[in-house]
């Protein structure tokens, strides 16, 4: 597995605030990697320099094998984006807005940018729109159009920062369908992302950002495995704690979580004891669980300093 | 990149609705000189002014000193300001460098459209006078009188105009650099237009201040009107190359630091 995004001691530092601090980003070839953090945690600064918009104050970065800011050039036009929320010129259809943006840098032969566009608005949905001008787009439509500008070049590796903000249920659930389509023709994502929900149905792997440090980097599978412990779920909590003298761990209304990693095993021990069971599970941790344990408080919140 | 950039500049409305605007001052002028029979003495108002009476062919000189003064610099630094820090206010910016579009040539790139816009809105107000010129007064169709009271031919005439059509276009280049540079420090294109004009006005305001006749050959403002002098028999060459010196030091420092400050900076908007 070769690393598609490899960051080493990334350092951004404003004056004397660091909002990236030491960040070892990993991300492989094929995975799609959830990049989560509170507000401000740093998430959009590394992105930004991940694509070469802000200088890093130290550290490297590597971005499909080779070194940025430096070989931009050569590597970005095989990188899809999309920056914090959707950009267009207002007055201009999102044809002619896609259509500007494939002429903008190198790559974008025009013989070919008929059928480049008509495919990228095609996959996100948006091959009827017409001549309207994007400011009488929804925020959701705005949306699909950067997702075609990303798409226009078919990258390898696609970054993409909050892709679902702004989308309806439906919306939402059409472009997880579409990023894992891609995912499955070959393309790396990389999602940035405050919605837990989002990233757990997606992604691979997980990397957890908190006031510019990574305290985070695993596969989500790893991450939510069981914790060796069964839960049960029973009208009598009480008579569970008598028939399994002392392997219960913690009792939380109906909900009783019993040491065992065989479910099995406990439930035939209950129902030999008479004990209904209403439900039966490996405890696992969720994502969320896991992202509080790693980050602390919201880094909106500031505290009063003593 | 550079077709890009002029696709984007001739495609917008508001390109044009400045043009527009630019060319209804020297309209109202010429059909209340016409109707009223009222110009300005010599020597008085702005040049060339007093001789559209008697010789319509001036007029397209009458419109661009009409509005080189004021509106022209209005109209040049609301685009230039607006080119780079108007894709930062839109978000714009970020993708496009992204794409990627190097820094350096996209600097160009909005260079050259400013220079286009320049170029088209000079060409125009002077076809627009010359127009004018031919309809509302009485031009006098071979030759014209300089202002210096020699006759000049119609040749002549034309190859001067155009000379100082060329001439307006690179003093308004310094005020497109003036806008650029504040283009890439700030991310309001408002600010950078506003910065830019008010250099304009504090140079303007400082030629007619005698304590400041020292720097007064140095302010970018100084050989604006030089471009009357072409039209003095023989042509009075020493301002004009002056202020084509003078035009060419500001644009080039002030586009090596736009250049400067734009390839090095964090793109946060």
């Amino acid at each position: 597995m070769t690393a598609v995004i490899s960051t080493r001691g990334l350092v951004k530092q404003y004056g004397r605030l660091r909002a990236v601090d030491g960040v070892d980003l990993e991300v492989l070839d094929g995975d799609v990697y959830g990049f989560l953090g509170a507000n401000g945690s740093g998430k959009t600064t590394t992105v930004r320099m991940l694509l070469g918009l802000v200088l890093p104050t130290s550290g490297e970065i590597e971005l499909l094998g080779e070194r940025m800011p430096r070989a931009g050039r050569r590597v970005l036009p095989r990188v899809g984006a999309l920056i914090e929320g959707p950009a267009h010129y207002g007055h201009l259809s999102g044809r002619e807005n896609l259509s500007l943006l494939d002429a903008s840098g190198r790559g974008g032969a025009w013989r070919t940018r008929r059928r480049r566009l008509d495919a990228a608005l095609d996959q996100v949905g948006l091959a009827g729109v017409g001549r309207r001008p994007v400011k009488a787009y929804s925020l959701g439509m705005r949306q699909r159009l950067a997702l075609a500008g990303a798409l226009l070049r078919r990258p390898e590796l696609l970054v993409l920062d909050e892709p679902t903000n702004g989308l309806d249920p439906q919306g939402i659930t059409e472009v997880r369908e579409l990023l894992l389509e891609l995912h499955r023709g070959g393309t790396t994502v990389f999602l940035s992302s405050h919605l837990l929900a989002e990233v757990e149905q997606l992604c691979s792997r997980v990397g957890v950002l908190d006031r510019g440090r990574l305290v985070l980097q695993d596969e989500l599978a790893t991450l939510t495995a069981p914790t060796g412990s069964t839960v049960v779920h029973t009208p009598v909590p009480d008579r569970v704690r008598a028939a399994l003298d002392g392997r219960v761990s913690s009792i939380d209304g109906e909900r009783v979580v019993v040491r065992g990693a065989d479910p099995a095993e406990v439930n035939a021990l209950l129902v030999g004891a008479g004990i209904p069971v209403t439900g039966l599970a490996l405890e696992r941790p969720t994502l969320e669980e896991v992202v509080l344990a790693a980050a602390g408080t919201s880094t909106d919140r500031v505290e009063a300093r003593r | 990149m550079i077709v890009v950039e002029l696709r984007k500049m001739f495609r917008r409305p508001r390109t044009w609705a400045t043009i527009a605007v630019l060319n209804a001052l020297p309209i109202l002028v010429a059909v209340l000189l016409q109707l009223t029979d009222l110009a300005p003495r010599a020597g008085e108002g702005p040049p060339f002014l007093s001789a559209v009476l008697r010789n319509g062919a001036l007029y397209p000189l009458a419109a661009l000193a009409i509005v080189l003064p004021l509106f022209l610099p209005i109209a040049v630094a609301v685009v230039a300001g607006d080119s780079i820090a108007g894709e930062a206010q839109a978000g714009t910016l970020r993708y496009l460098l992204a794409r990627p579009v190097g820094r350096t040539r996209l600097l160009i790139a909005k260079l050259v459209a400013v220079l286009a816009f320049v170029v088209v809105t000079v060409v125009v107000v002077a076809g627009v006078g010359y127009v004018i010129g031919k309809t509302v007064f009485d031009a006098q169709p071979i030759g014209g009188t300089s202002v210096s009271g020699t006759s000049l031919t119609s040749a002549d005439l034309y190859g001067r105009t155009a000379l100082a059509v060329g001439y307006v276009a690179i003093s308004m280049l310094g005020v497109a650099a003036f806008a650029l540079l504040f283009s890439t420090l700030t991310d309001s294109p408002l600010g950078a237009t506003m910065g830019a004009l008010a250099v304009l006005v504090a140079s303007s305001l400082l030629f007619t201040l005698d304590a400041a006749s020292p720097i007064a050959p140095y302010l970018p403002t100084r050989y604006w009107l030089a471009f009357v002098d072409l039209f003095r028999d023989p042509i009075q060459w020493r301002d004009i190359t002056r202020g084509l010196a003078l035009q060419g030091i500001y644009v080039g420092v002030l586009l090596a630091a736009a250049w400067a400050n734009f390839t090095t900076k964090d793109v946060t908007s």
